[in-house]
């Protein structure tokens, strides 16, 4: 296997691991804690490798973990006070952990492998470089496998505990009376998104982690409104910015881990904008004809419920644009969309509605469920 | 303590305590604000999200003035505020999420920014790395003559619209009732609490930022009930960990400045979320003991 | 009647969020110096009705007068509005004596600060509502009636002619609403006008002379004697009128 074809599969593997967890963040109105979370795992690296002074030792994912899950207590004992509000809770407790992080690198690390630096860019474009050797037998970059069992664990986990975590996400309060415990489902998640950062970090970095995490399952948001498909969406989408990724940062010889960052930000945008039900575009139109429905339906029962004028017509679409405050435009466009539909014609130049019109303007004050 | 003598003596030491100070009274007044209209995170959305505005400006200009970098930071941090309510106004995505799609997209694009700015000629990019944990220690005096002349300004539109920025804070719905313009209020506030993200970043860098917009300002209410002194307050801690910051980093070899203020600063709000009369936990407990003890002997008298 | 004797008229006013209307077509006037409570059931956008008279909402079509003037013609400034309680956060960093005294800021226009004659006419409204002694104590250390009393006092200091109220009793203790329809009572008295949205219709004929029923339409408006009666009830709240039969007059 290439190296290109090594960096691009963990690419992919570590993209669909996150998305994965990433999506019931989303839905659960936790995104900022994933960033709380990416960011303070460093302290648990920091601490777990001048323990051990070994980056590839299974200590520090379990220390990273760990610390992980102690920051959403921390933030979530400091809420609890009521003396702080949630954001300010979340902003308090990673900037300190993070800081003491930063500190206990500069002066205690200063390794090639744990600086400043990578500790935010990662080091994808260096993986391959880390073989994996079984038996004697050189089978791929061990990050292809350590990312290849996250994306495992992340898979079973999340399809085992399927109901849960969606009955959980969507109604605590019912997932309490069934019997489940949310409290344990949402330590379990947020365990699992600290595990699935930390497995992330040495490919792609500390901040970074957020990105992969937050915007594909925000972007299969805009696609479905079912659970499953927007898992599945979720990992696709995060498999593609891996490839495309790659593909840029050697095009423009920038950083793998930024460039698919940036990736997910422009697939983001194009959803945004062209998604067929909730795309700004789809929705601009949408609203326009909304509200060119609703000028018409205004405009109509207007006529139907007040007494027809009897001034010359010029005063008749005077005395109706003055009464609703619309230009005289709006007046006459809305007043030529009733006429083609047959529920408006013009007696003398003063509008009147016809039977038709007549009919919709009951059946509008019925669905008022009034009178 | 005798190290203080020759390090009030020492100009970049002056200069680093100067600006630290600056940016902990600047932060530490608006971010009252932000705290309480409850949009702290927005700090720390708009400080990452600088980031890219900062190496696209050294690529547009080749200069590392900080004049432009910083420039080019603020189009940045306001380019990504307005995207984040666009993404929030036009489609059922919360604003949690948006703030942490762009932030982190946005601060991905600095870092491949950066990584390319690596190939061009001037390339030291050290000067573009200060951005984001900070490094205090690279201020210069004219750096620290723009922070207060910013500063400055901005502490003086806080001083004159007090009362707007009071009342908008409060009660916004009321505000717009008796005559005043939210909207431009909205917009001023938020404009105002950008522009101090932006000039505290050359000390504590895009990631740290959050924390002094934050801390000083939670710390500060735990000892008062009264907007003017929070505020002041506020200004007080932000200055006193900068200065405590700067003094321990430079006492101590293989400190970084930013984030032993953030340190400082945490522990500041600690001890006040602690120790505060009435609010502070530890005083709450107290009271609660206390009550207790007084209904078992009160018990013991009925019986 | 011309324009002058209303203190406000609503012409054609509609109101929608995307597109479902929550009032439709509004057209009622209010004459000036009564004392009026806006009813309807939940949803019927009796809160969006004031809001929009107060210009806090942005009506699809129609338009507001007060007195024969627009909305832009008018002193905002003299127009008091109390607020529901629940829509402000009460751990804001303020005293009592702070709250009502920003209903003082319109007078002072943009930049001013307040001094003593507006502290003193703080105390004083304070004294109206009863909480003078409250002056300096945190407000998120008051009860639910005390809150209300705050919102009042602040709307007072106005010195308007026109005060509108969203449900000003709800939650509150037999003491505070008692004070409440004094007040309102007093304010009446010296000609001002109260367009008060109440939740509680038994107590309608007692507290208001006039009344407005509406559900996303209007229903009826007029004085409480002639409108407030059964046939208008059942309109208004649909199948549920039947059992508001001893609410009637």
């Amino acid at each position: 296997m290439t190296p290109a074809l090594e960096i691009q599969l963990i690419a992919v593997f570590i993209s669909m691991a996150c998305a994965l967890p990433g999506a019931f963040l989303v839905l659960r109105r936790m995104s900022m804690m994933s960033d709380s979370i990416t960011h303070t795992i460093l302290l648990g690296i920091v601490l777990a490798f001048l323990l051990t002074h070994d980056l590839q030792s299974p200590l520090l994912i379990v220390g990273a973990a760990l610390i992980g899950v102690v920051t959403v207590w921390l933030t979530e004992m400091l809420e609890k006070t009521r003396l702080v509000t949630e954001d300010s809770a979340i902003g308090i407790v990673f900037s300190l952990l993070f800081s003491i992080a930063i500190i206990l690198i500069t002066r205690y690390t200063g390794s090639v492998h744990l600086d400043t630096d990578s500790v935010l860019l990662g080091e994808l474009a260096f993986a391959p470089f880390n073989r994996m050797v079984v038996a004697g037998i050189d089978i791929g970059a061990k990050a292809m496998y350590i990312s290849g069992v996250l994306l495992m664990i992340n898979i079973i986990l999340i399809a085992v505990f399927f109901k849960e975590l969606k009955v959980c996400t969507f109604d605590p309060m019912l997932a309490a009376v069934l019997g489940f415990s949310p409290a344990l489902v949402h330590y379990a998640l947020m365990s699992l998104v600290s595990l699935t950062a930390v497995g992330a970090f040495e490919a792609v970095g500390s901040v970074l982690v957020v990105a992969f995490m937050i915007a594909p399952p925000v972007t299969a948001y805009l696609l479905t409104d079912d659970l499953k498909k927007m898992l599945i969406l979720s990992s696709a989408f995060g498999a593609l910015n891996g490839i495309l990724g790659y593909q840029a940062a050697v095009a423009l010889d920038v950083s793998i881990a930024g460039s698919m960052a940036v990736m997910t930000g422009l697939l983001f945008l194009a959803v945004f904008t062209f998604a067929p039900k909730r795309g700004l575009i789809s929705l601009l139109l949408k609203k326009k004809k909304q509200q060119s429905e609703f000028a018409e339906n205004t405009l109509l029962m207007h006529i139907c419920s007040h007494e027809p004028h009897k001034q010359i017509s010029e005063n008749a679409l005077h005395t109706i644009a003055a009464r609703l405050r619309w230009d005289k435009k709006k007046l006459t466009h809305t007043i030529c969309l009733l006429q083609k539909s047959g529920k408006l014609t013009m007696v003398n130049g003063i509008p009147a509605a016809t039977a038709k019109g007549k009919d919709c303007c009951k059946i509008f004050v019925e669905s008022l469920g009034t009178l | 303590m005798d190290f203080l003598v020759p390090l009030l003596g020492d100009y970049t030491f002056r200069t680093v305590a100067l600006g630290a100070a600056l940016l902990g009274i600047v932060s530490g007044v608006l971010g009252s604000f932000a705290v309480l209209r409850q949009q702290s995170l927005l700090g720390d959305g708009i400080s990452h999200a600088a980031l890219p505005g900062v190496v696209t400006a050294f690529l547009l200009t080749g200069s590392k003035n900080t004049e432009i970098l910083l420039l080019g930071a603020l189009i940045s941090g306001l380019a990504a505020a307005y995207l984040m309510i666009t993404i929030v106004r036009h489609s059922r995505i919360k604003f949690d999420s948006a703030l942490a799609l762009v932030m982190s997209v946005f601060f991905g694009l600095g870092l491949a920014l950066l990584t390319w700015a690596q190939k061009t000629p001037n390339a030291n990019q050290a000067g573009l790395k200060r951005f984001i944990y900070g490094q205090a220690s690279t201020l210069l005096e004219r750096d620290i003559v723009m922070m207060a002349a910013c500063g400055a300004v901005l502490l003086l539109l806080v001083a004159l619209l007090w009362k707007e920025f009071k009342i908008f804070s409060f009660d916004p719905d009321f505000a717009q009732s008796i005559g005043f313009d939210t909207t431009k209020l909205n917009l001023l506030l938020s404009f105002l609490i950008v522009v101090a993200i932006i000039i505290g970043l050359q000390t504590v860098g895009v990631v740290l930022m959050s924390a002094m917009l934050i801390a000083p300002g939670v710390a500060a209410r735990q000892w008062s009930n009264q907007l003017w002194l929070m505020v002041m307050l506020s200004a007080v801690f932000g200055a006193l960990s900068g200065v405590l910051g700067a003094v321990i980093s430079s006492a101590i070899p293989s400190m970084p400045t930013g984030p032993v203020i953030v340190v400082c600063i945490s522990v500041i709000a600690t001890i006040s979320l602690l120790f505060a009369p009435g609010r502070g936990i530890l005083h709450k407990i107290y009271r609660q003991l206390k009550a207790r003890s007084l209904l078992q002997v009160e018990g013991r008298d009925i019986s | 009647m011309n324009c002058e004797d209303y203190a406000v008229e609503v012409c054609d006013l509609t109101v929608a969020y995307d597109v479902k209307p929550v009032l439709w077509d509004i057209h009622l006037a209010i004459p000036k110096g009564k004392l009026v409570a806006i009813v309807g059931p939940n949803g019927a956008g009796k809160t969006t009705l004031i809001k929009a008279m107060l210009g806090l909402v942005k009506p699809v079509s129609g338009a507001i007068f007060f007195g024969c003037n627009t909305p832009k013609m008018i002193d905002k400034k003299k127009i008091g509005y109390v607020p529901q309680s629940g829509s402000v956060d009460w751990d804001f960093p303020a005293t009592v004596l702070d709250v009502v005294m920003m209903g003082r800021y319109g007078h002072l226009g943009w930049f001013k600060r307040p001094g003593h004659k507006d502290r003193d006419m703080a105390m004083e409204m304070l004294h109206k509502v009863g909480m003078h002694q409250y002056a300096a104590r945190q407000i998120s250390q008051l009860s639910g009636g005390q809150q209300q009393r705050v919102f009042l006092a602040r709307a007072l200091v106005q010195q308007a002619d026109l005060y509108f109220m969203d449900e000003p009793f709800k939650g509150v203790d037999a003491q505070t609403e008692k004070s409440i329809v004094w007040l309102m009572s007093e304010l009446k008295n010296q000609g001002k006008t109260m367009v008060v949205v109440h939740h509680d219709l038994r107590t309608v004929p007692d507290y208001f002379d006039w009344v407005t029923l509406i559900n996303t339409r209007i229903v009826a408006n007029g004085p409480v004697g002639e409108v407030f009666h059964e046939k208008n009830l059942c309109k208004a709240y649909g199948g549920q009128g039947l059992l508001l039969k001893g609410a009637a007059v």
